[in-house]
Parts: structure tokens; C-alpha cells; sequence
């Protein structure tokens, strides 16, 4: 859990030249490929944000998102998820000490406050298609609903991902394998915190410009 | 609401005999290995060995044989390409319908980049690399498992299209607005995106298993100065793997957003924008073109510094001139499509910018160039690819650079000139290159040599074959023949387009003298045979260890002190006239243990892609519910690795030491 922790046994074991050392820890190794995983993930949202930019004008005489957006909604969503990241990190400080009592506190309440945010995004969804403005209505609802939707489904993914590993820990114990992959999914968790800052700072502030 | 959404009797097209035929054969062939296999008592074996393997080397070997069967189909398509063409002149329709026609070239580029060339550049790495670094597998070994079976399954839906419906008209690279629903109304381009989907998400996979694998997990003392070249064009074609492939996967999924929900991103209503496809598209189309020959030319620096018995010439050029065209190659895409309408600055910049990324290959054509000279060259089957795709790529990178002038480009574009041009790199860089790895590197996957003759012969074929097909597609591409075409009015082609059929031929004749090559070898394996485990006298870690490496690679992990580490071993051990390995003290070995994951997942990711072409819901459902179960059970799994007792290594090793030194 504790990057800074994990590099300094590598410095130790490692010397003269971190290169030269050989094949790295398991833990180690698991962290860094799911760090190149989330670059690539990061990469495909790149795509995504670069279709919402070119389109973003493309409203085909509909509404454009100054007239869609609902800021006050955003900033709670946007609490919700930095809330949980911070939690998220406070979950991770517990498997580190081994309290298992507190991790079950802190992933729930990651759960919870991830379950708020997926909530408040379905109802602006819900909102917004209620007011006729699908992702048939024109290029720009398209490229919104799949950059924010793609996010949304992340947070969903990550939401079973979490619910699985309270199940792991309760049948499995904080096993190595376990924690690795805790280790993982506080990665992934952070990641979508920072697409959403991204997100949130595109779509929801820059769209109201007037 | 009809159970089988849109599937039922009239998507087998009865009515088409080539195309039956084809099927007939497809389904005969299956049939064949399966019964074959069955009959024989293989298929606990197969199971057990090969299809749970998360071996590395078993799963190279599995790529690579996917990706000679693609050969073949790819290449089938070609010959009816080039038969079409030669008959189709003047008021004559050649014997393949339009939208018969269509279906062959899109399916011909489609295999040859994602099925065959794909396949064959990571079954190579998969095999090769943990040997050159020293290592007992790649980091995620089970996860290698899964990227092959997807790749599998993205396989078998486009061979299924051939059968159940039909495939993509559109061309490999499917431009809206044309693979719109509105204008591709067929399944086609369902079955082309999710193969595509599917597959691509393995190969995702793989890229961010190979990076971690190059970056962490080294033998000791393998510095990255010190790793073969082969691993660093490798990591540079996984580090674009991560890169580009993401694109494509959102790039192809706004494609099915449109097809499938009615999304309006390339559409032509709506304010769509179908250039924004083009670009997308070749921002991963780009780099997929390095993905593919860099690798190749980390084969050729083996290949040329091993024959030549001498140390690569410029390593470390080498090295930055890989890493250089590993960026650049983000940097030139617009180039596919200078007649989009961008400014002239915005072309003159992608123009210049392709012009630039030649330098650094031409820096490795001299380092090969300085490496062979002075040395004693060795002409085996691997160097006369080698020699071969020296002379045929330089051609092939001058008409790219011609092409790389937007005036230029703007006659060329989409002529036969450029399809002459990307299959002069494509088969003289990528495909000579897989072919030079393939005769380099069986003897190590298989412990016997393939046929010097006969693999002499499959080249001189290949070559002979190459220039007659491609050469006169220039010709006719600088005529004004666009590409693509069912049939043609212009008669003055005719004899550049029959020359081109029989340079196929000659192709398909290098082609079976490949086969041949194979049973051949096969059949006289015990002459064939190499027991010393480094038959040509290498320089890298893979020659080590024995023919075929044990489940472990290596009985103890070799520690590296400078580049070429095997060769400056044996340089050492004979100055040194020292006994090898004698009463060394072995420990057990864990490694990863098999599983069945990747083949079950791939099974419901065949189900889950057939039934979203076909619409049906449920099953598409059941699909991704089964697929979900099935990581679900990994993860609680309890064993991931197995022991492999010091006795039994010490055993293996005794062995080996008795059929080297009788």
C-alpha cells in the first residue's frame, strides 16, 4: 500500500544498480503492470476526451451544455468521489496495520460514497434524457454520454471490484495475493479520481463558459 | 421477440459455391484435427499440456501456429485477388461478384494485420523473450494465458463470418460514413469490430505484460545496456502496444455506439464527423505498423550479429534509434490521409515529420550493414531473409518517403503505388523477418533443425515472388489505378495485373515449399536433431539452456556481467578450459502453475461476440455473466504456483550433460 515504503526496500536489496538487481518482488511487479495498465486506460479516455473536444460544438440545433449542466450536482458528485479517495487511502493504512475491523469500516464507506456518486450520475442521466437530450440528439450528447458514461462504468467496475474483495478478505484472510490486489484496486481507485478532476474541469466547468 | 435475433437460414450463403466451398473445407479441416486428434488418445494431452499452459514458450508456439494457419487464409484471399484482377479488364467481370470481392480484400487485410502478422511478432516474443532475459516466465504468466485465447476467439469470429453471414465490404480499416449502419446495414462490420474488440484487448494485454516483464523482472545484472536487442525493440513494441491499442478499443467502440444505439460520432447526420474516425484510426494505425516491424528488426540484429559471428555494430545506436522511432512513430499519422483538407502547414509538418523517422532506420540498415562486413558470414536460411529484407525493405522505405511528399501524395493516394509501397515493407520487413526468426528459433522450440534446402527454396520463392507480384503494382498504381478495384476498363493494365497474378503464384510456390520445409523436417527430425542446445553457435541467453527449455528455463538463474552474455560465457569457459555445470547444487523451482482460464474465457468471449453480431441479447448476457464467473473463480483460486523438486531438475540436468559430451 505504502509506495514510498516499497521503494525503499528496493533501494536496499538493489545495489549497485537498481537494473542489475534481478528480478523484482511479486508485489512489486503486480503494482507496476497495473500502473501500465491504467496509463493505457488513461490513454483510451485520452480518445474519448479528444472526440468530446472536436465535438463539442456539434449540437445539431439542440442543447448544448450550458443549457444541460447542473453544476451544484457535479461539485456533490465530485465530493462524493474525492470523499471516497481519501477513505479509500485510510482502507489501505488499515490493511497495512492489519486491522481488519477498520478495513471493513473504510471499504464500506468508500462503497457507499462511490454508490452516492454512480447515483447522483444516473439521475442527471435520467434527467437529462427525460428532457429529451439523448446521445441520439446530436454529436456533442453522444461524445458526452460515452466520456462520462465510460467513467461511470469504471466506478461500477470498481464498485464490484471492492464488494469481491470484502468477500476475499472475509473468506481468504489478508493473504498476500489479497493484498496485492487491494493494492491494485486503491490504484484504480485513485486513477478514476483523477479522470474525474479531468472530467469535471472539460465538461462541467468549461462547458458553461459562456 | 425472436430467441435468435437476427440469425436464421438465409445468413449461410447456399447460393454462393465459392464461398461454400471454402466453408466446406474450413469445417473438413476442423473436423479432420479434431477427429484426428481424438482417434490418436491426444486430447487429455493437448488439454493438459498445451491449451492450460501459461508456458510462455507453449504459448509463442500456439501463437505462431494460429498465425501460420492465418497465413494460409490470408493468403488465399490474395490469390483470388490477384486472379480477379488479371481476368477483370476491359468489358470481362472476372468470376467474383462485387460484394463477393469486397469481402475477400477487407478480409485479406484484416487477417494479414491482426491474425497473422500479429500473432506471428507476439508468439515470437512470447517465446523468445524470458529466455533472452534470463528469466523462468513473463510477469503475469496466466494473463498471457487469456491474451492468447482472446486472440483465438477474435480468430474464429471473422473465420465464422466466412460461414454464418458475411464480412466487413468496407476495407480493413472501415470508414464511416460508409461502415455506418445506414450504408453497411449487413453484419459485416459487427463481426470486423468485435473480432477486432476482442482481440485487441488481448493484445492490450500482452503489451502490458511484456513491458513488465522487460522492465522488472531481468536476470541479475542484466542492466538495460546489457539486454539483446531483440528485448529492446520488443519493449518498444509493447510500450506502442499500450499506447496505441487503447485508442483503437475506444476508437472502434464510438463505431458501435453509432451501429448499435444510434450514437451520432462519424455519422453524417447529427453533425458526426467522420474524419474524426480516419484520424483515430491512425493514431493507433501508425504506431501498429512499428508495433509490428520493430520486433522484426530486433530478429534481423540476432540473426546478421549471429551469422556474422560478431558483436551487433553500434548497440547503442541501435538502441536509440528504436526508442526514436518508438515516438516518432506517434507523431505521423496524418500522413495515411494528407487529402483530408488540412492546411498546407499542417501537411508539410506530418510530411516532414515522416521524412525524419527514416533516418533512424536507416541508421539500422547501416549498423547490419557494418556488422556483416569483416565478418564470416554464415549464409543459413535465417541470413538470406535477413539479406533479402535489406534490399527489399530499402526499396520499400524510398517509395514510403516518396510518398511522404504531400504533392506527391496527393497523385498517389490510394493507388496501387501505395499498396505496392506498405506490402513492399510489410512482407520484406515484417513477414522476411518472422520467417528469419521462425528457421532461427525452432531448433531451440523443438530440438531438431528445419531443412536447409527446402527453406533455401521457400525463399528464393518468397523473393523471386515478392518483386514479380509488387513491382508491376507500381506501375499500374503510377498509371492511375486506384485500389480495390472488381473489374477495370483500362485494357494497358492488363499485362502489369497477370504479371502480378503469376508473381503470386511464385509466392504460393514459396508458400508450399514452406509446408514442405516443415514435414520434411519433421519426418528426419532424428538427423535434424541438436542436442547441445545451441546449434548455431549464439550469443544470447536462450542458447544456454536446452532444446526444448525445460518447464523452468533455467536450473539456476545465469547472472549476467556484460552484453552477449552467452557468447562471452563460452569465450570465457574455453579460455578457461572449464568443466561446465559439474556437481552444481540445484533448489526447487516454483513455477506457475496451469489453468484453464484463458481457454474458458475465451469461450464466452467467442459467445459473447457471436451473439452481439447476431443480436441476441440473452445470450450475449449469459456470455458476459459467464465470463465475469469464470474470474471470479480464478480469484479465489488457492494455488498459483507448483514445485519443481531439485531432484528433478538435478535429473533433467544430468541428462543434458550426458547427450552433449557422449
Amino acid at each position: 500500500m505504502n509506495v514510498a515504503v516499497t521503494l525503499d526496500e528496493v533501494r536496499q536489496e538493489s545495489l549497485p544498480s537498481a537494473s542489475e538487481a534481478g528480478p523484482a518482488p511479486k508485489r512489486i511487479v503486480v503494482a507496476y503492470g497495473f500502473w501500465i495498465f491504467l496509463l493505457s486506460d488513461i490513454v483510451m479516455f485520452a480518445a474519448l476526451f479528444a472526440a468530446y473536444a472536436v465535438l463539442v460544438h456539434a449540437t445539431a440545433g439542440g442543447p448544448a451544455g450550458a443549457q444541460l449542466f447542473n453544476q451544484g450536482s457535479a461539485a456533490i458528485e465530485t465530493a462524493c468521489l474525492l470523499a471516497s479517495s481519501y477513505t479509500c487511502g485510510l482502507m489501505s493504512l488499515a490493511v497495512d496495520a492489519r486491522r481488519r475491523a477498520t478495513f471493513y469500516l473504510f471499504a464500506l464507506v468508500t462503497f457507499v460514497l462511490g454508490a452516492a456518486f454512480l447515483t447522483l450520475e444516473i439521475r442527471e442521466f435520467a434527467d437529462m434524457i427525460a428532457r429529451d437530450a439523448t446521445p441520439q440528439r446530436s454529436a456533442f450528447l453522444s461524445a458526452f454520454f460515452t466520456l462520462v458514461g465510460c467513467h461511470g462504468l469504471h466506478v461500477t467496475a470498481g464498485l464490484i471490484w471492492l464488494a469481491v474483495m470484502m468477500a476475499q478478505v472475509t473468506l481468504k484472510g489478508l493473504r498476500a495475493n489479497v493484498e496485492r490486489r487491494l493494492l491494485c484496486f486503491a490504484l484504480f481507485w485513485h486513477a478514476l479520481d483523477i479522470i474525474w478532476v479531468w472530467l469535471f474541469t472539460v465538461v462541467y466547468l468549461m462547458g458553461v463558459r459562456p | 421477440m425472436n430467441l435468435l435475433g437476427n440469425l436464421n437460414w438465409s445468413a449461410i450463403p447456399f447460393d454462393q459455391p465459392i464461398v461454400m466451398f471454402a466453408t466446406a473445407l474450413m469445417v473438413l479441416g476442423i473436423a479432420f484435427v479434431l477427429g484426428w486428434t481424438g482417434l490418436k488418445g491426444y486430447w487429455p494431452y493437448l488439454w493438459r499440456e498445451w491449451i492450460t499452459s501459461v508456458d510462455h514458450k507453449r504459448i509463442g508456439i500456439m501463437y505462431i501456429v494460429l498465425a501460420l494457419l492465418m497465413l494460409l487464409r490470408g493468403f488465399t484471399d490474395a490469390i483470388m485477388m490477384r486472379a480477379q484482377q488479371a481476368v477483370a479488364a476491359g468489358g470481362a467481370h472476372g468470376y467474383l461478384p462485387p460484394e463477393h470481392f469486397d469481402q475477400v480484400f477487407s478480409a485479406h487485410g484484416t487477417i494479414m494485420i491482426f491474425f497473422m502478422a500479429m500473432p506471428f511478432v507476439i508468439g515470437l516474443m512470447n517465446f523468445v523473450v524470458p529466455l533472452q532475459l534470463g528469466v523462468r516466465d513473463m510477469a503475469f504468466p496466466t494473463l498471457n494465458s487469456v491474451s492468447l485465447g482472446l486472440t483465438a476467439s477474435g480468430i474464429l469470429l471473422t473465420n465464422i463470418s466466412l460461414a454464418v453471414g458475411e464480412f466487413a465490404k468496407t476495407g480493413w480499416v472501415a470508414y464511416p460514413p460508409l461502415s455506418e449502419l445506414q450504408f453497411s446495414p449487413g453484419v459485416g462490420v459487427d463481426y470486423y469490430l468485435w473480432a477486432l474488440q476482442i482481440s485487441g484487448i488481448g493484445t492490450l494485454l500482452t503489451g502490458i505484460n511484456f513491458v513488465t516483464t522487460i522492465l522488472k523482472t531481468r536476470a541479475p545484472g542484466m542492466g538495460y545496456m546489457r539486454m539483446p536487442v531483440f528485448c529492446w525493440t520488443a519493449l518498444a513494441s509493447n510500450l506502442l502496444m499500450v499506447a496505441a491499442f487503447p485508442v483503437l478499443t475506444a476508437t472502434m467502440a464510438m463505431l458501435l455506439l453509432d451501429r448499435y444505439l444510434g450514437f451520432h460520432f462519424f455519422s453524417v447526420d447529427g453533425q458526426g464527423n467522420p474524419m474524426m474516425y480516419v484520424n483515430l484510426f491512425w493514431v493507433w494505425g501508425h504506431p501498429e505498423v512499428y508495433i509490428l516491424i520493430l520486433p522484426a528488426f530486433g530478429i534481423f540484429s540476432e540473426v546478421i550479429s549471429t551469422f556474422s559471428g560478431k558483436p551487433l555494430f553500434g548497440y547503442r545506436s541501435m538502441v536509440a534509434a528504436t526508442m526514436a522511432i518508438c515516438v516518432l512513430s506517434f507523431l505521423v499519422w496524418l500522413h495515411h490521409f494528407f487529402t483530408m483538407g488540412a492546411s498546407a502547414n499542417v501537411n508539410g509538418f506530418f510530411g516532414v515529420m515522416t521524412m525524419i523517422i527514416a533516418v533512424p532506420t536507416g541508421v539500422k540498415v547501416f549498423n547490419w550493414l557494418f556488422t556483416m562486413y569483416g565478418g564470416r558470414v554464415r549464409f543459413t536460411v535465417p541470413i538470406l531473409w535477413s539479406i533479402g529484407f535489406m534490399v527489399t525493405f530499402v526499396i520499400g522505405g524510398m517509395t514510403g518517403v516518396l510518398t511522404a511528399v504531400p504533392p506527391a501524395d496527393f497523385q498517389l493516394h490510394n493507388s496501387l503505388f501505395l499498396v505496392a509501397h506498405f506490402h513492399n515493407v510489410i512482407i520484406g520487413g515484417v513477414v522476411f523477418g518472422v520467417l528469419a526468426g521462425f528457421n532461427y528459433w525452432f531448433p531451440k522450440a523443438f530440438g531438431f533443425m528445419l531443412d536447409e534446402r527446402w527453406g533455401r527454396r521457400a525463399f528464393w520463392c518468397w523473393l523471386v515472388g515478392f518483386y514479380l507480384a509488387f513491382m508491376p503494382l507500381y506501375v499500374v498504381g503510377l498509371m492511375g489505378m486506384t485500389r480495390r478495384m472488381q473489374h477495370y476498363d483500362d485494357v494497358s493494365w492488363q499485362p502489369w495485373l497477370v504479371l502480378a497474378a503469376i508473381g503470386a503464384l511464385v509466392i504460393l510456390a514459396g508458400v508450399v515449399c514452406q509446408i514442405v520445409q516443415l514435414v520434411v523436417s519433421i519426418r528426419d527430425r532424428a538427423q535434424h536433431r541438436d542436442v547441445t542446445g545451441d546449434p548455431w553457435n549464439g550469443r544470447t541467453l536462450e542458447w544456454a539452456t536446452a532444446s526444448p527449455p525445460p518447464a523452468w528455463n533455467f536450473a539456476i538463474l545465469p547472472r549476467i556481467a556484460e552484453r552477449d552474455a552467452y557468447w562471452t560465457g563460452k569465450q570465457r569457459a574455453r579460455a578457461a578450459q572449464a568443466q561446465p555445470t559439474q556437481g552444481r547444487a540445484y533448489e526447487t523451482i516454483e513455477v506457475p502453475k496451469s489453468s484453464p482460464i484463458g481457454f474458458v474465457n475465451a469461450f464466452f468471449a467467442v459467445v459473447t461476440g457471436f451473439a452481439l453480431i447476431w443480436h441476441i441479447w440473452w445470450m450475449a448476457g449469459l456470455g458476459l455473466i459467464g465470463a465475469f464467473l469464470t474470474l471470479i473463480v480464478f480469484a479465489f483460486r488457492d494455488q498459483e504456483e507448483v514445485e519443481i523438486p531439485a531432484v528433478q531438475v538435478a535429473q533433467f540436468e544430468a541428462r543434458r550433460q550426458a547427450e552433449v559430451t557422449p
